[in-house]
């Protein structure tokens, strides 16, 4: 039931004043001039400040994420290579009702997708099975035959995920992705909510958020479930690409949060299959490596050769036993794209269940019908590139030029197993204060952190509500424009 | 479970050592910059160019610097950012070095260094730089001063505190050593004013007058810069310093290396503990100067053998 809204819809300049309302569903608003239930306070909040206290407010927590060094590196840019992660000022809130089915909902996710990475190296039941095409699984580039038969501790491959949901028109969370091999994010998540607890104590409080600052204990306890046998006390290391990483912040911060050690690959050694990290005292025997290095760049002895990032050698450490590495390697096939259709198939081959949330609606380029229909009305579709992330190679058909659409429907044509398409998904908006100093819709997604330890799933209550700053766009990638939003779950 | 005991990656040792290193050179230019630009702004019996010399001798630079140059143009020079021996150029290096292990400081370091960067280049200090270069050094040194604070009271004395105290005072041992080197081996022609000049360098005229209270003598200069025990900027105070941070550092490591290190430390320890003024000025001030600063460098390259860049196998053998 909607609550009711203070009547101050004639008042001049309060900061709602034209908030336009676009064909998708709005976080805050149920209907112009009522918010739902979950956004009363936050909404009463705001009547009572003046743009210009609004605009304070903005600049104390810009001040704030610049000295604590919250930035992000682009690349390919000479100057200002570091910037802020940018961000807006109002919290994204989700009620504790819609938190609980979203929860559910990537907990069975992930675990469908856990025994699916064991089958598909191992017995391959889901194939022989004809669920899924072999050959889906083996043209895809993330398929690392080098996992093949390898026993995985507890038989967990996916143990950090970050899940990218969207919420459509009709009001329900789908996913829109599975991010599977070294999501990031959180850091942004932990630290925006320190800022927005700095800039808005009272409204926090009054307004029962669940708290997520336990994140780094949960990730800890996470990886530490994962420990090869026999091995107590065990040393768990996070290994960064270093300092030009464009995550290399959240690298650090999470290394700080859990209070271990944050390597790079010249820190580590491999000897007789035992990896080793170089210390003042000598060398010192590491269990468990929380990587924040793709596979290709793992070990130059067994990927690419030209990698300075990784350790020579430590993927034949970790096939012996002696070492576990999060993610798993491999992990990816099972967040590729065109995979992504079958997911739904997966959930009910493994676990007997229908999906909790839906998959976005995806055209397969394999398949001759659906290639030809996407084809023929291809300014209807998203198109995505299946091996690309970050928002890179991927036609949005409303927002596309005839050049374009020609240029991705013969790249389709070309190599059909690389393109998926989606149709245009109006993501829901919420309310972000613009630089024009009023509140205005934007488009915004929502990441979700899965942690999968040998003991629990947990979902740590909030995610990164990753949204589109400029207006009318749909990409919510920090590397195009997009900026984050404090994620506010409700205790009820 | 009980505390663990925690091991330093070497490479965290080697990036703490130069963050610290870095950050007491960017110091030091900035004192000897703001004491040289009082006495540059002063008529002197010397000539502009021994003066402009001695700045730049002692700095370690090798500059086109013209000695025509205003006082100004020099402290520009020192100001460039791309230039790696400026001070914007250290501060940077400093706070690359820091950021390499911002898990091993405290956020509050972090905080504090990040924010001095972020001060020093942004574009009003710049601008302020042209104009008013004194207030830059002291805005810049009240930074460093409260860096230097937080790290006192917001990291665990261990390990990597005391990596960053060698740092500091290997860094600093070497800066009064070439300072005093280039102050004499240019000294024709210095009056009172230059020696003054010197100690303000240090921060140390206060402290100098209270030891010897008659008139400027150059030798009681130097004795109270290089052999003085307890004033924080002299050469002994700041080996022995070094020598406290090699013996935690050796204790905490139980490095089977660490023995060579410990002879070398002794040895320049001892040197000054022992030596003698007039001893040292009838000898030479510059070949003792130059021996210390010797000494600095292969304790530097010790560290690095013992602590970082060790051979593995010297290692698996145990």
């Amino acid at each position: 039931m909607p609550a009711k809204a203070p009547a101050l819809q004639n008042s001049i300049g309060h900061p709602f004043t034209d908030y336009p309302f676009l064909d998708a569903f709005d976080e805050m608003f149920a209907a112009p001039g009522h918010p739902r239930p979950h956004y009363s306070r936050l909404y009463t909040r705001l009547l009572a400040q003046s743009p210009e206290e609004l605009w304070r407010s903005k600049q104390q927590a810009d001040v704030s994420f610049l000295n604590q060094g919250i930035t992000f590196t682009v690349y390919g840019r000479e100057e200002g290579t570091e910037r802020i992660f940018p961000h807006d000022l109002l919290p994204r809130v989700i009620s504790g009702a819609e938190w609980e089915i979203i929860e559910r909902g990537l907990k069975q996710r992930v675990h469908a997708l856990n025994l699916f990475l064991c089958d598909v190296y191992n017995e391959r039941r889901i194939l022989k099975d004809g669920i899924i095409p072999g050959e889906l699984v083996y043209t895809c580039s993330q398929f690392r035959r080098h996992m093949r038969g390898v026993k995985i501790p507890r038989d967990i491959y996916v143990s950090i995920c970050g899940t990218d949901l969207i919420r459509t028109p009709d009001g329900n969370f789908v996913v829109l992705e599975d991010n599977l091999r070294v999501p990031s994010g959180v850091s942004y998540m932990l630290t925006g909510r320190k800022v927005m607890k700095e800039i808005f104590p009272m409204l926090f409080h009054e307004c029962g958020v669940r708290p997520i600052e336990h994140y780094g204990q949960v990730l800890l306890s996470t990886l530490r479930s994962l420990t090869p046998d026999g091995r107590s006390n065990p040393r768990v290391v996070l290994l960064t690409p270093g300092i030009y990483n464009s995550a290399y912040f959240e690298h650090a911060y999470l290394a700080r949060q859990m209070g271990i050690e944050l390597v790079e690959g010249r820190d580590l050694l491999v000897h007789d299959n035992i990896v080793y990290m170089r210390t003042t005292s000598g060398l010192q025997r590491v269990d468990v490596i929380y990587r924040r290095v793709d596979d290709d760049y793992l070990d130059p002895l067994t990927f690419r050769h030209d990698s300075a990032l990784g350790a020579a050698g430590v993927l034949n450490a970790y096939r012996a036993g002696n070492v576990v590495l999060a993610n798993a390697v491999g992990t990816g096939v099972a967040d590729d794209k065109a995979l992504y259709a079958y997911v739904p198939a997966i959930i009910r081959y493994y676990l007997g269940e229908d999906p909790v949330l839906n998959n976005v609606e995806t055209l397969l380029m394999t398949r001759e019908k659906e290639r030809k229909h996407v084809c023929d009305n291809i300014h209807r579709y998203v198109v995505k590139a299946v091996g690309e992330s970050g928002g890179y190679g991927m036609l949005i058909g409303p927002h596309s030029t005839r050049d374009q659409q020609e240029a991705f429907r013969g790249r389709i044509l070309a190599d059909p197993r690389n393109y998926i398409a989606q149709p245009t998904l109006a993501l829901s908006t919420a309310p972000c204060f613009t630089d024009t100093g009023r509140i205005e819709p934007r488009h915004v997604d929502l990441r979700p952190y899965v942690l999968y330890g040998a003991d629990e799933i947990s979902v740590v209550p909030g995610g990164l509500t990753r949204v589109a700053l400029r207006k009318g766009s749909l990409v919510v990638n920090s590397s195009q424009g997009g900026g984050s939003k404090d994620t506010w779950v409700l205790e009820k | 479970m009980g505390p663990r005991e925690i091991d330093m990656l070497s490479r965290v040792a080697d990036s703490l050592y130069w963050m610290s290193r870095y950050l007491e050179r960017a110091d030091h230019s900035a004192r000897v910059l703001e004491s040289n630009y009082n006495s540059l702004l002063n008529p002197a019996k010397e000539s502009r160019e021994s003066r402009w010399n001695r700045i730049t001798q002692s700095l370690g630079l090798d500059s086109d610097l013209s000695h025509n140059d205003t006082p100004w143009s020099l402290l520009s020079f020192i100001a460039q950012p791309g230039n790696r021996s400026s001070i914007l150029g250290s501060i940077g290096s400093a706070r690359e070095n820091a950021s390499q292990v911002r898990e091993q400081i405290s956020s509050e370091m972090w905080e504090r260094l990040n924010r001095l960067y972020h001060e020093v280049n942004a574009t009003s200090a710049r601008a302020e730089f042209g104009s008013e270069p004194l207030r830059f050094l002291s805005v810049f040194r009240e930074g460093t001063y409260a860096f230097h604070g937080v790290t006192e009271s917001t990291i665990t004395q261990g390990e990597a505190w005391h990596f960053i105290q060698l740092g500091r005072y290997i860094e600093r041992a070497d800066g009064i050593c070439a300072l005093l080197d280039a102050s004499f081996s240019v000294s024709d022609g210095a009056d009172d004013l230059d020696w003054t000049g010197l100690l303000t360098s240090c921060s140390a005229l206060d402290a100098f007058r209270k030891v010897y209270t008659t008139n400027l003598v150059p030798e009681h200069v130097i004795e109270f810069l290089l052999l003085n025990a307890e004033f924080p900027h002299t050469v002994r105070y700041s080996i022995e310093r070094v020598d406290s941070a090699l013996s935690a550092i050796a204790e905490v490591t139980f490095s089977r290396h660490a023995g060579r290190i410990t002879r070398m430390i002794g040895k320049l320890r001892s040197s000054l503990a022992y030596a003698q003024i007039q001893e040292i000025m009838m000898r030479g001030l510059h070949a003792y100067l130059m021996q210390i600063r010797e000494q600095c460098r292969a304790l530097h390259n010790a560290v690095h053998e013992v602590y970082v860049d060790y051979r593995t196998e010297s290692v698996l053998e145990t």
